[in-house]
């Protein structure tokens, strides 16, 4: 009747905790880390895999048949190179899901909403299943929900700045409107970061950088497992965050009678 | 997602079943949260919240004050045709009535909207039975052009129409539609709209989906109260509201709580709506949907109008006839029902300042529309 479930595009997810693939001291430890999280969905910068070759250090370590390969297109600086790179990605035989980056300044790797919104447009239209990175702006993300983004992915704070969720304000404005999934992406630091981010009413979070340059990144995907899992179990068990104050009078209501 | 299909996800029994099973102990848990799901405005729905009314007043004053401020908005109804096809029970202009039955030349538009300007109201909401071979195109559009005169915005309550001519309409300068589906109950709602297009719920149920789709700036939405258990209706109007603020975003929804009022025909209402049952629904949704317009018309007698200002109600209707003609003529023959709060808009206004409000005649602009000026 009430329903709590996580659905993008028609597909049911149980997990709420999608991870990032950079920053990795190695391979193995990243496909240990993704066990250990419970992710269902992982996504890949393309500028950094070998799409064509099953053999890549990244991609054959990324067991297909048990996670969402979500490739991104993280480096791109216009919508025309973003455009490219999910093409080639979906002609090397990827899924057609693409999560949209378009960032370019490279070193906040903040997104254009210009050409995040003209690249959206041609990769929906293009068949794409198009999850958005935005800056957490409320009218952009009606927007892209309006030409047909499955999600929307406002950040929380600056790419791999571990900060938390600076954006609370619009993050709130964007959950509170939104038809689509939310996803907190970037800027998540902490589990307590990620666990507000869903105890805000975020559908899900992004994680990459606090887990991957964890000291001890498996340990560190658990922690994030628990975090999202516990803040999930507290919106289910309704949290109350105000005291409600006993009332004698009715100044208000007295004019009714029964 | 359509509105259509979010409705199948909820059952009405099993809705209402929650609804009344609910404890005093759900209410204060919903009532505490900071952020409402459907599921605790069911809650606030319910009969064990009765007993919070004060304490939900005071949190809905406080968002309605935060949001709106100590304003109300002020429009009046203009009756264009008592002619009706339909013939829905409750309703006064139900075609098997014997009333006098007319539609008003652009003469008699062209003295009301005069009369009814020269009372300072800015906002005016055409009305109309389903009566298209009279209310046409045409007509609307003619009637556009007078209104425009006197008038900054102008909304209309009549038949439903299609995209494409809620889209001419808006172009020829009518910013706002109202449109109640009565109940949310599918065989509630074959039961009262036995014939004539209106017996059609989804086509009237996606209405404001058309009218959002087209562009109109404000969307009014509602059930009529007394035809069905109101707790469980009021539970499915909120979630139409919240489904239209989402999906059409840069249209303003707000929600009206008609209650069955004596009209001809004679119709008795299943269920009695009380005042405390009214408030209780106005209150539950300012505090689940914290923008939302609400909407109290002169349907509601001086008294009760009077007292809950600053409850959550944003827009009034004031010195308001219901019959076509019925400004510029003195008969109350062909009324839709019979009026409650028969105030003229100058007292009604100055009560409203008495209590520290600001009653706002105009907040819309005709020249927002491009080639109209």
């Amino acid at each position: 009747m009430f329903k709590n479930e996580l659905v993008i595009a028609g597909r049911r997810f149980k997990s709420r905790l999608m991870l990032g693939t950079g920053k990795f001291p190695s391979s193995t430890v990243m496909a240990d880390a993704l066990a250990a999280s419970g992710s269902e969905i992982v996504t890949v910068a393309l500028r950094r895999v070998d799409v064509k070759n099953a053999n890549d250090d990244i991609l054959s370590h990324i067991d297909s048949s048990r996670y969402l390969l979500l490739p991104n297109t993280s480096g791109a600086r216009d919508a025309e190179e973003a455009v490219r790179l999910a093409r080639l990605a979906r002609a090397a035989g990827c899924e057609p899901w693409v999560k949209l980056e378009v960032t370019p300044d490279p070193y906040y790797l903040l997104p254009d909403p210009i050409e995040t919104f003209k690249a959206a447009q041609i990769l929906v239209k293009d068949g794409f299943n198009v999850l958005p990175y935005i800056n957490a702006d409320p009218v952009l993300a009606k927007r892209l929900e309006e030409i047909g983004c499955v999600t929307v992915m406002p950040l929380g704070a600056p790419i791999g700045s571990n900060r938390g969720i600076k954006t609370a304000e619009n993050i709130r404005i964007i959950i509170e409107q939104s038809n689509v999934p939310v996803v907190v992406d970037a800027g998540i630091g902490a589990p307590s970061h990620a666990a507000l981010a869903i105890e805000m009413g975020a559908d899900a979070v992004l994680v990459n950088t606090a887990i991957a340059t964890a000291n001890d990144p498996v340990e560190m995907a658990i922690a994030f497992k628990f975090a999202v899992e516990s803040a999930c179990h507290a919106v289910n068990a309704g949290m109350a965050t105000m005291k409600l104050k006993a009332d004698a009078s009715s100044p208000l209501t007295g004019f009714l009678r029964d | 997602m359509s509105f259509i299909s979010l409705l199948k996800e909820y059952n009405w029994d099993d809705i209402k079943k929650y609804i009344y099973s609910r404890t005093y102990r759900d209410v204060e848990f919903a009532l505490s949260n900071s952020r409402l799901t459907a599921q605790d405005f069911a809650i606030l729905l319910s009969p064990a919240a009765e007993k919070y009314l004060e304490h939900m007043a005071k949190i809905s004053k406080e968002i309605t004050l935060r949001r709106f401020g100590k304003t109300i908005q002020i429009y009046a109804p203009l009756y264009l045709s008592n002619k009706c096809v339909n013939s829905c029970l409750y309703c006064g202009f139900n075609a098997k009535n014997k009333i006098p039955r007319k539609t008003i030349s652009f003469a008699t538009i062209e003295k009301e909207a005069d009369l009814i300007s020269n009372e300072g109201i800015r906002h005016i909401l055409l009305v109309s039975g389903e009566a298209p071979k009279d209310v046409n195109m045409e007509y609307l559009k003619k009637t556009a052009d007078i209104c425009k005169k006197y008038f900054s915005s102008i909304s209309i309550e009549i038949q439903p129409l299609s995209e494409s001519e809620y889209s001419e309409l808006y172009k020829n300068g009518i910013d706002g539609l109202t449109i109640y589906q009565e109940t949310y109950n599918r065989e509630t709602y074959k039961k009262v709209h036995l014939a004539g297009k209106k017996s059609d719920f989804d086509w009237r149920l996606e209405t404001p989906d058309r009218g959002g789709k087209a562009g109109f700036r404000n969307i009014g939405v509602g059930a009529l109260m007394g035809l069905e258990d109101f707790r469980t209706e009021e539970f499915f109007v909120g979630l139409h509201a919240q489904y239209l603020m989402k999906t059409y975003w840069k249209t303003h929804i707000k929600v009206s709580f008609p209650r069955i009022r004596n009209a001809e025909g004679g119709y008795k209402p299943d269920h009695i709506i009380t005042d405390k049952n009214l408030v209780q629904s106005m209150l539950a949704l300012r505090i689940f949907l914290n923008d939302v317009g609400l909407v109290i018309s002169t349907r509601e007698p001086k008294d009760f109008r009077d007292n809950i200002l600053g409850l959550g109600v944003t827009q009034m209707s004031a010195g308001s006839k219901t019959n076509p003609g019925g400004y510029s003529e003195d008969n109350k023959e062909g009324e839709q029902f019979s009026m409650e709060d028969t105030r003229s808009v100058e007292e009604f206004v100055s009560m409203l300042r008495s209590k520290g409000y600001d009653p706002v005649f105009k907040d819309f602009d005709q020249n927002f529309f491009s080639g109209v000026a």
